[in-house]
């Protein structure tokens, strides 16, 4: 048996990573929401965004954290441009050709980002990568630490644009009844492109949390996604809420199995728990919608 | 089904198997063994996602679990090959029946069912990479030996020859579903499950019938796969790859057509290899075009290029042989 301290280190830990795991589900919940598809390509989505942020440090200088700022513009637009001139056009409405769309649009990312920067995994040295806060007898990971905070400041903007702006108010009606809102005058259609780039930006923000202490290649998306599926059923799809509650258990199972399990293994707990959570509470734990 | 409704799939066959007798160089052997064993598991997946409308993204669990269990059978336990094969595909055809009735049972459809096809095929990629018996992250290779009773052939060609023989054995169970009861009771779950079961068809057993069929098509690529490169790993067995490619395969050539998944592998892996040969072997490269064609089949050509032919044949011939085909899935 580990002593406590280790393991409330490890579940910390956890819950920090976790964080960053919820900003990429809400990210994805959102598209949900609102759109009714799978998207399927949102890993893709944040490998670039990681190579976006690891350009900008190794030909820039520019520190991951500032580099957000510069990479959300970008995010934005490219998310409102995949919906509104790929998917939206190329899946006819239909369930299972948005997927595929999605797929295709995961594969081209990944495979594009392939050929342009090999398949060599890349990181950031930043001096703060491995600075610790000492709480008692607990050793934290600083950069995970400004994570968790960053994470719960970008869900309160997210929820803020949800509830306190025009277009989140718009979102709220398209998610709710599409054709009620289009009676009343709104651009569905932009809606929709509108909710796609809003998730894309949160995988800016949590690109830039992660890569001062994970890796990039062009797979690494491809672990993330089904960790981010996983949170948003456990969630319940759609619900903001849940994912972001969703994102923290997750990260806390995650880091409890590899304890106990060993690395290779701790994957297998998340994906058992997203078999288990889809074939007996498909509804997810929290259930509510946004 | 009647002979007369095997008739199409004769000429086929009997292109392929001469094609290799033509002189053609060991590496475009080795690219029609490939897209053999491709357009293998794309029917199996077909006969469920083009059929059933029940899009997996896990047949790499099928595909998988028929090559381990030939490689491990061999290897570990001394089993004949020929024997191999038969509890490979059974095997394969056992797993899809699991997770058939568990996930049909709780009603998923759509993209959950994607997502969940998916997840099992990575619990068993995680579970294959880190357990003895597997050989884990080192592989298992099966030691050459060949001969007929081994399911191994020196001549490449004879390869070519048994792949086809079993992409055959996929085109006849693929017109049977054009032609049985069964099928006709796929398709109408595909259309409208509620409409189908007020009807009197027994959805649950169908859809099972249907993955478990849809799993030893693909289950028997995976036995061909290690007979042919007599390697395997986690990675190779039950990667993402082979469910990408089988349901690449089957959409671009034609969802629920007899052909389109053998066109399908086809034209996709050909397109890929001339992409290779172009761009100089640049990794992914191949795989990029692939996603291209992938989005522009599912935004132009729903049907695939099987379904382009298609509409051709209906301009030409007019109304009734277009509401003919139109209803009877696709087969002009």
């Amino acid at each position: 048996m580990y002593p406590i301290p280790i393991i409330a280190e490890a579940l910390i830990n956890g819950l920090m990573l976790g964080a960053v795991y919820a900003l990429v589900a809400v990210g994805l919940t959102l598209i949900y929401g609102v759109l009714h598809i799978v998207n399927f390509a949102h890993g893709a989505f944040l490998t670039l965004s990681m190579f976006g942020i690891w350009l900008l440090w190794e030909h820039a200088g520019l520190d991951p954290y500032l580099s957000i700022l510069m990479l959300t513009p970008i995010m934005f637009g490219l998310g409102y441009g995949v919906q509104r001139f790929i998917i939206g056009p190329a899946g006819h409405g239909r369930d299972n050709s948005i997927l595929l769309v999605t797929l295709g649009i995961s594969i081209v990312i990944e495979n594009g980002l392939l050929v342009v920067f090999k398949s060599d995994t890349r990181t950031i040295a930043t001096d703060y990568g491995f600075r610790v806060i000492e709480i008692g007898p607990l050793l934290l990971s600083w950069p995970r630490a400004v994570g968790f905070v960053a994470t719960m400041a970008t869900a309160v903007i997210v929820w803020l644009i949800l509830n306190r702006t025009d277009v989140g108010k718009a979102i709220r009606a398209v998610a709710k009844e599409k054709l009620g809102a289009r009676l009343v005058g709104i651009d569905v259609n932009h809606i929709y492109a509108m909710t796609f780039a809003l998730g894309s930006v949160c995988l800016a923000v949590a690109a830039g949390l992660l890569m001062p202490v994970f890796y990039v290649n062009p797979q690494t998306g491809g672990a993330f996604v089904l960790v981010a599926f996983t949170i948003v059923v456990l969630g319940g799809m759609g619900s903001v809420t849940g994912a972001l509650l969703g994102g923290l258990l997750i990260g806390v199972v995650e880091a409890a199995s590899s304890l106990f399990l060993g690395d290779s293994l701790g994957q297998l707990g998340i994906f058992v728990l997203f078999i288990l959570v889809l074939l007996f509470k498909p509804t997810g734990l929290f259930g509510a919608r946004i | 089904m009647s002979a007369r409704d095997l008739f199409p799939i004769l000429p086929v066959l009997l292109v392929l198997a001469v094609l290799p007798f033509l002189g053609l160089s060991g590496s475009l052997l080795n690219l029609l063994i490939f897209m053999m064993i491709v357009a293998l598991a794309a029917q199996g997946w077909n006969v469920l996602g083009g059929y059933g409308g029940l899009a997996s993204f896990g047949h790499a669990a099928f595909f998988g679990t028929g090559a381990y269990a030939a490689a491990i059978l061999q290897t570990r336990y001394g089993v004949n090959a020929w024997a191999a094969l038969v509890a490979g595909v059974a095997l394969g055809s056992l797993v899809g029946a699991f997770i058939g009735f568990l996930t049909f049972r709780s009603g998923l459809k759509g993209s959950y069912f994607a997502l969940i096809t998916l997840a099992f095929a990575e619990v068993l990629r995680i579970i294959a990479n880190s357990s003895e018996i597997t050989g884990g992250g080192a592989g298992i290779v099966v030691p050459i030996d060949y001969g007929f009773e081994n399911l191994q052939v020196r001549d490449r060609r004879f390869f070519v020859l048994l792949a086809v023989i079993c992409v055959g054995v996929g085109l006849v169970i693929t017109r049977w579903l054009d032609r049985s009861k069964f099928g006709a009771y796929l398709i109408a779950i595909r259309e409208n499950e509620d409409a189908a079961r007020a009807l009197g068809v027994n959805v649950m057993n169908v859809k099972l019938g249907a993955i478990t069929l849809s799993a030893a098509l693909t289950a028997l690529a995976g036995v061909l796969y290690t007979q042919n490169f007599l390697f395997l790993d986690a990675n190779v067995a039950y990667g993402p790859w082979i469910s990408i490619e089988a349901l690449f395969a089957a959409i671009v050539g034609g969802l629920g057509t007899m052909f389109g998944p053998l066109i399908g592998a086809v034209v996709l892996l050909g397109a890929g290899e001339i992409t290779k040969e172009f761009s100089g072997g640049i990794p992914g490269f191949d795989l990029l075009v692939f996603g291209v064609i992938l989005i522009i089949t599912v935004a132009f050509a729903p049907n695939g290029l099987a379904g382009i032919s298609l509409k051709g044949f209906r301009r030409k011939a007019g109304g009734d042989a277009a509401r003919r085909s139109r209803d009877g899935g696709a087969d002009a």
